[in-house]
């Protein structure tokens, strides 16, 4: 009860905002244009769920568009070449996973702050996908893998089923596993969580890892939408993928949240991108007008839930 | 400015006090009033009501119902700070110091002198006047010291040291000696009876009956929201007390199992010390079904050897055996696995998971084993959630309801229940009644006589004697990280005196 009434503490400004763009603009609430929030919302709702995952454990992960950048120019990379083609989807993973697994590694073992190691690792796998890029765009136009960005299942973009079971599997993953109970305990109170026999080092490599192998599904989203990618992509993603999260009521303290607020979050970006697009309201504004969103929905989400913690 | 006791107006009354949270009454016209120099104690089992009251006394929230008057007036104050200004100080059982600043910073946190020129902090009378408060309770603890490098014990006394900065006209004190040694708890009640002498009023909660019995002047017990009954000095004595908290006779406890030293220890520790010297040496050994006590002064070593063993604290030399094998424990997981079951003494910092649901914290141990593929079973857990409400009276809304929640007792009940979810061979207990009410007491320790009962190594570490006359059969006293005895109830009569010599260094034949 808890924590449904927390985890939909952020629907009622979803709600809000869809009504407000709702009467502004005509528009907006059409099937079409539902489809169109829902797959720009796809890989932005990606990252958040492998960062609802981190921000748990009262960590952060900074390198999510790095990671995505990276692995968007592994993909494509690979599948210019006839023998990798096939493998291109599964390296690009595996490299994302193995990133993330080394950062939890130096997080967990290190005691390292995440903040910094995270700093550390958002800008060498930048640099990394540049020069794995030779500083060019590399492009495709054969891209094996271009359905996942372009083709539809039913009326659905395959990029919006994707982000849909990815919310499901991690949802499932945090109320149903015994690594999602860990990820609360660890982040909830980690002295305890050690005297209790938990894994706390184990935990922390698994979460920095799943957020690699989801920043890496992330790339092969854009690569496969773009045909292309090169060493810029996903620059700011991770900040976007943080702001979903953190409106959907995830706390920085660690323990207290859940991916149900992260896609509420992560949707009401999406729609307001979307909205004041329809609207033609300036991208100078946009960003001026969804920065004064988050704080105003994230302070009236704290006000209202104070009573209750 | 000493006033008399006999003083007709209260120093501080509160009057029909009534709370209601939504639709829960946890106070129901509560009267409680506290004269000028006088120590009234305020008891009751946890969820009784007296932190509520306390609160509202304290300005944390409002009544629903009732007024406060102090000195015969309506108090105007509103929140924490304007109360405290007008003069009523609550100290409280949970430390809130900031523990990256120093004792003196700490002490006077918001009340920090000035230069009288330039009006920038004044750090040599910032430091002069912490140490004159800190001299009146411990003048162990350096006013430079970081708060984080202090044991809790040290952290109590520096936040009543903070308390002690102004004219004060009532102080709340709730549980105030919990994490204090004798020793200190002695300098408090010198400084207790001092500021009675002063004409201060007093509010002393604890659920330590021996002291209640000696300071206090007058004891209000309340029950269920509601005033169970007042009684004053002369006839207030423990049966009494206690019958009015808990509203029912308390059952006695069947006697603790003694040493059978021809039967294999289930635990036995041989040399044992811990990295940084405060456990050094020690042997100790525990039969199956036996409960072992383990005595001492703050920093002799106790919770340090009950964390080495368990693998919390790193080893330095010496072996733990576990029914005749040895074990190398290198972090509590292991430890666990093996069957050695450790319950901390800081329930909050170290227990709990406060955030998460009270039947998450029972079964967190339980969860990883009694998973298939690493899903949780959450049938299987519910059930033995449900199962350990039931066996230890735990009062809850539900297991889903947040452990924060929870009384003292109630959570310190959740921690027993996750330490035994794994059928321990040997069960670690450091303070497992600390600040905890006399009703729950009295479930853990039938809990612990049941659980050693069915062959289970027990071994307690406690600061109150009374605890551990109850339930062990030998205790350990330990001196500055060495074993200074062990006192077997078989052989010969323990008392305070024979456990305070060992405890403090001396022989017990040295004693007369």
């Amino acid at each position: 009860m808890r924590r449904w009434l927390q985890a939909a503490g952020i629907l009622p400004v979803l709600l809000g905002v869809i009504v407000l763009f709702a009467l502004l603009t005509p528009k907006f609430l059409t099937a079409d244009n539902a489809v169109n929030v829902a797959r720009q919302a796809s890989i932005n709702l990606v990252l958040a769920a492998g960062m609802t995952l981190v921000i748990l454990t009262r960590g952060i992960d900074l390198a999510a568009g790095s990671v995505l950048g990276m692995c968007a120019v592994i993909s494509v990379l690979l599948s210019l070449s006839a023998t990798w083609a096939p493998l291109a989807i599964p390296v690009a993973l595996l490299a994302g996973a193995a990133v993330g697994a080394g950062t939890g590694a130096v997080v967990a073992y290190g005691g390292l702050p995440p903040f910094i190691v995270t700093l550390g690792t958002y800008t060498a796998l930048r640099g990394a996908a540049y020069l794995l890029a030779d500083g060019r765009t590399v492009i495709n136009n054969d891209l094996g893998f271009a359905w996942i960005g372009n083709d539809y299942l039913g009326p659905l973009p395959w990029l919006v089923v994707i982000a849909l079971a990815v919310v499901v599997l991690v949802g499932f993953l945090l109320r149903r596993t015994v690594l999602g109970l860990h990820i609360y305990a660890v982040g909830g109170n980690p002295e305890a969580a050690r005297l209790t026999g938990i894994n706390v080092g184990l935990t922390l490599v698994a979460v920095y890892a799943i957020s690699g192998l989801l920043s890496a599904l992330g790339g092969i989203m854009s690569a496969g939408r773009l045909y292309s990618a090169n060493g810029q992509l996903g620059t700011g993603y991770e900040l976007d993928a943080i702001a979903a999260v953190i409106l959907g009521g995830t706390s920085f303290a660690g323990g207290i949240g859940g991916i149900l607020g992260t896609l509420y979050g992560a949707l009401i970006i999406a729609v307001l991108n979307n909205g004041l697009t329809l609207m033609n309201v300036s991208y100078f504004w946009q960003l001026v007008v969804k920065g004064l969103v988050i704080v105003i929905a994230v302070a009236s989400d704290r006000l209202r839930t104070r009573h209750l913690t | 400015m000493s006033r008399g006791v006999e003083d007709a107006v209260p120093v501080l009354e509160m009057r029909g006090i009534t709370k209601r949270f939504g639709g829960v009454t946890v106070l129901r016209g509560v009267d409680f009033a506290v004269r000028a120099g006088e120590v009234h104690a305020l008891m009751g089992e946890n969820g009784a009501g007296k932190s509520t009251l306390m609160k509202i006394l304290g300005g944390v929230f409002p009544a629903s119902e009732g007024n406060v008057l102090l000195a015969g007036r309506p108090l105007a104050a509103r929140g924490p700070t304007e109360v405290l200004r007008a003069g009523i100080a609550l100290i409280h059982q949970e430390i809130s110091l900031v523990p990256t600043l120093t004792v003196a910073e700490n002490v006077l946190l918001g009340a920090e002198p000035r230069h009288r020129l330039f009006r920038w902090v004044d750090r040599a009378r910032m430091r002069e006047e912490a140490t004159r408060l800190l001299a009146s309770l411990d003048n162990r603890i350096s006013p430079d010291a970081l708060v984080s490098e202090l044991s809790i014990a040290e952290q109590q006394v520096v936040e009543i040291a903070r308390a002690l900065r102004h004219e004060n006209r009532v102080i709340v004190m709730d549980e105030p000696t919990a994490a204090l040694s004798e020793r200190e708890a002695e300098r408090l009640f010198g400084l207790i009876i001092r500021l009675r002498e002063q004409g201060v009023g007093i509010v002393y909660i604890s659920h330590r009956m021996t002291e209640v019995e000696r300071l206090a002047d007058r004891v209000t017990v309340l029950r269920d929201g509601e005033r169970a009954g007042e009684l004053t000095r002369g006839n207030f004595d423990r049966a009494r007390i206690v019958a009015l908290m808990v509203g029912r006779a308390i059952p006695e406890l069947s006697p603790a199992r003694g040493f059978d030293s021809s039967q294999t220890s289930r635990l036995e520790v041989r040399g044992l010390s811990d990295a940084l010297g405060r456990v050094r040496g020690v042997d100790l050994r525990v039969g199956p079904g036996e409960i072992v006590g383990l005595a001492g002064l703050m920093g002799a070593g106790r919770s340090e050897l009950l964390r080495v063993i368990a693998g919390v604290d790193r080893r330095a030399a010496g072996r733990v055996l576990i029914d005749g094998e040895e074990m190398h424990f290198t972090d509590p997981r292991r430890a666990l696995a093996s069957g050695v079951a450790y319950l901390p003494e800081d329930r909050k910092s170290l227990g709990l998971f406060l955030q998460m649901a009270a039947g998450e914290n029972m079964t967190m141990t339980l969860a990883s084993p009694s998973a298939r593929a690493g899903v949780l079973r959450l049938d299987a857990l519910r059930e033995y959630g449900e199962r350990a409400v039931a066996a230890f009276g735990i009062r809850l809304a539900g297991l889903e309801q947040s452990a924060r929640l929870l009384s003292g007792g109630n959570q310190q009940k959740l921690l027993f229940a996750r330490a035994l979810a794994l059928n321990p061979r040997v069960l670690l207990l450091d303070e497992p009644t600390r600040g905890v009410d006399v009703g729950a007491k009295q479930e853990i320790y039938r809990k612990i006589v049941e659980t050693a009962a069915t062959g289970v190594a027990v071994v307690v570490v406690s600061s109150e004697l009374p605890e551990l006359l109850l339930l062990c059969a030998r205790i350990a006293v330990l001196h500055e990280g060495r074993l200074a005895g062990v006192l077997d109830r078989a052989n010969d009569a323990v008392t305070q005196e024979k456990l305070m010599a060992l405890a403090t260094g001396q022989a017990p034949d040295a004693l007369s």
